[in-house]
């Protein structure tokens, strides 16, 4: 088993959360993990990317190379475009569809859905309408991992404890809301 | 035990098994994670290791010192630019020599995602005679801590870790020890007047330093670290240090028909080298940083053997990657799809509701109608000061160099000049800046934005933080021209008031701008 996997979004957005569940559920799995990531300046509202590579065999670079990886996770739709230099012919996008327009010449949302649709076996999901309707907004990137747990390869019963784990401090509430979230575009 | 680690966090979990006495250190992407993953760890609280962050780079290395001095075991840790501002006592204490292990750690940061420029830190080991270690994975950062304590006291020499961004900030599963070793007791070096750098002493200490060279080359040929893994191929030999390996390997999916030289530690494995160069028609030297070993290949002969960075068959500058070096092999590699051009740049900018933004908009307001007035910069998050919609900022070099170039601009008779510098940067490096203007009471006017915190890296404690205005009255700043302003909306029009009067004013003026930062406040919320 081998996947490598991109994700991307805007600072704040919680990607670094994601990318720790899934290091930590590959690892429970038995796989070999690393996870680059950009910390520093750049978390200012900036661009956000980490590479998170699995693998059964031993991994010899931290970030992947251009034109091989399985699957971009975007938080942001413009962010998983900004990527696609990374992507494998055969590799997919799921990306979360609410634009952050935080900067003067943000492109039309509509062409970059385009784009991305445009990417075979792509999804755009609306994980900020998904959090919103289950009553907590903030598990949008939940909702996205949700979402994309069939490409990674793990089962997503581990991708569960992994979650309940990091969540267990902040209360059977806040546990509960993050399931609900992982569950929601499965079911 | 099995753990997953960032590089910074495996070196610091490293030293802290091999027996860590003290860490010292100055926040600076991408270094920071080693002293807070130390503060974070509770082996650390037991058994009472120094983690206390430290004014600037320079004091974390004479402290540091002081603790090998008593014959314990000590980290320093920085990013590269932080090496130039601890390079004093960087490379005296080369010349000292340690009694209790010393490691040096340092990140560079290629490409500079957060930087002002991308020197390479390994230079600084050559030029100052001591051994410098590269890991190529979070096992191997693990793994040198507790081999350069041991090489340290060993040799009475300060070892090199040399980090760089992608491992530093890079997760790994790694493999650690289940019982950590016992901290040194305290001890009195064996002759303790080699730390007295008298002209007579140092010249011995320095001869001294000089004859170590060739057990440090020894060491390095010797070292499991470095190996030479032969391959049938010969057209070709690869050198490849520190991560660049991973690189290398990651192209030739783990099997490379050509002999490669793996080289994690310095100075470089001499027997190796000759090996490797004798028998290969042309050696490609793949490094990450500067073209430091593929320098001493090549020049001053100008071998036309060597390729590299200085050949142009990888890039002069900027950090590598997988397809960057299977490229240079021209090996078969998926071309990379086009990034649609209607993405567009997000660069990073100042977090809604932070301080610096009212304040760069009183200071702009209270500059209007001074034409040749000039702002300089600092580093920091009001570094972002440059970008609109500010560009409010005319320079941005090192920690301090606002205060003293505006001082220098003052001297050549720009006015008003005016230094715009953060809490933390001023303690840092600033205030002796302050002390050649109070000297000559030069016309500048100096805004220190005291945000509670070391912003940039994260919100690290800033030993100077709500005591400013008392710490440039003690520098001799006259009283009746340190001002205090709080940047808010509603103070706007009074906070213009206050620096204009300050521009006006023919000497001296320190306004400090106090607010917390919005970043920590949210934290504590």
């Amino acid at each position: 088993m081998r996947k490598d996997i991109i994700l991307a979004g805007v600072g704040g957005q919680g990607i670094l959360t994601i990318a720790t569940i899934i290091a930590q559920s590959a690892l429970k799995a038995g796989f070999n993990v690393r996870q680059p990531e950009i910390h520093g300046m750049s978390q200012r509202g900036g661009a956000v990317e980490a590479h998170l590579r699995l693998s059964s065999e031993p991994i010899f670079s931290d970030l992947i190379a251009h034109g091989t990886a399985d699957l971009i996770i975007a938080l942001e739709p413009m962010e998983a475009l900004r990527h696609l230099d990374s992507l494998a012919s055969d590799g997919v996008v799921i990306a979360n569809k609410k634009p952050i327009t935080n900067i003067a010449d943000y492109p039309p949302v509509e062409d970059i859905i385009a784009e991305i649709n445009a990417i075979p076996g792509s999804k755009v999901i609306d994980a900020d309408g998904i959090a919103a309707s289950l009553g907590n907004a903030r598990s949008m990137n939940i909702v996205l991992l949700g979402a994309a747990t069939p490409f990674l390869g793990i089962d997503s019963k581990i991708l569960k404890e992994t979650i309940v784990g990091l969540f267990q401090r902040k209360g059977q509430d806040v546990v509960d809301a993050n399931i609900k979230a992982f569950e929601a575009v499965a079911k | 035990m099995k753990k997953i680690l960032l590089g910074d966090e495996a070196f610091a979990q490293g030293a802290l098994d091999a027996g860590l006495s003290g860490c010292y250190a100055y926040p600076g992407t991408p270094s920071t994670e080693i002293m807070e993953y130390i503060q974070a760890s509770a082996l650390a609280k037991d058994r009472g290791v120094h983690r206390e962050w430290s004014s600037n780079e320079k004091t974390a290395m004479e402290e540091a010192l002081g603790v090998s001095y008593a014959g314990k075991r000590a980290i320093v840790c920085m990013k590269h630019v932080g090496l130039n501002v601890a390079g004093d006592g960087f490379v005296n204490a080369a010349v000292t020599g340690t009694n209790g292990g010393l490691i040096v750690a340092v990140a560079d940061d290629p490409s500079m995602h957060s930087s002002q420029n991308e020197q390479d830190s390994r230079a600084y080991a050559q030029f100052a005679m001591i051994p410098c270690l590269e890991p190529s994975s979070q096992q191997e950062a693990y793994d040198m801590a507790a081999y350069a304590f041991d090489l340290s006291e060993k040799h009475q020499t300060p070892v090199m870790m040399r980090l760089t961004t992608r491992l530093s900030h890079s997760r790994a599963n790694i493999e650690t020890k289940d019982a950590p070793a016992p901290q040194n007791e305290r001890r009195e070096p064996e002759n303790p007047r080699r730390f007295i750098l008298l002209p007579a002493i140092a010249k011995n200490n320095v001869k001294k330093l000089c004859e170590k060279q060739a057990d440090f080359v020894k060491l390095s040929e010797c070292s499991g670290y470095n190996k030479l893994v032969w391959g049938n191929d010969t057209s070709l030999g690869i050198v490849a240090t520190g991560i660049a390996y991973n690189y290398v390997m990651e192209a030739f999916g783990g099997d490379c028909p050509h002999p490669v030289l793996k080289i994690s530690q310095y100075p470089l494995p001499k027997a190796q080298l000759v090996k490797l160069v004798g028998a290969c028609d042309k050696i490609m030297v793949v490094e990450e940083g500067a073209p430091f070993v593929e320098s001493q290949l090549r020049t001053p002969l100008e071998d036309p053997r060597i390729l590299g960075r200085l050949t142009g068959a990888l890039p002069r500058t900027g950090e590598l990657n997988p397809y960057i070096v299977a490229k240079a092999f021209k090996l078969d590699v998926p071309e990379p799809r086009p990034i649609p051009e209607l993405v567009k740049n997000r660069p990073p900018r100042l977090c809604d509701g932070c301080p610096h933004i009212n304040t760069y908009q009183a200071l702009t307001e209270a500059l209007k109608g001074y034409d040749s007035a000039k702002v300089f910069g600092d580093i920091g998050c009001y570094t972002l000061g440059a970008l609109p919609p500010f560009n409010a900022i005319s320079s941005c070099v090192d920690m301090g160099a606002s205060i003293t170039m505006a001082k220098g601009a003052s001297d050549a008779g720009i006015h008003p000049a005016v230094a715009v510098i953060g809490d933390s940067t001023f303690t840092h490096s600033g205030m002796t800046g302050i002390l050649d203007a109070v000297w000559e009471n030069s016309k500048i006017t100096v805004m220190i934005l005291d945000n509670g915190t070391t912003g940039m890296t994260g919100g690290q404690t800033s030993i100077g933080a709500g005591s400013l205005e008392r710490i440039c009255q003690g520098l001799g700043v006259d009283p009746d021209h340190i001002k205090s302003i709080v940047p808010l909306p509603k103070n706007h029009e009074e906070n213009v008031k206050t620096i204009k009067a300050e521009l006006d004013y023919p000497g001296l003026s320190v306004i400090v701008s106090k607010r917390e930062c919005i970043q920590t406040l949210k934290k504590k919320k």
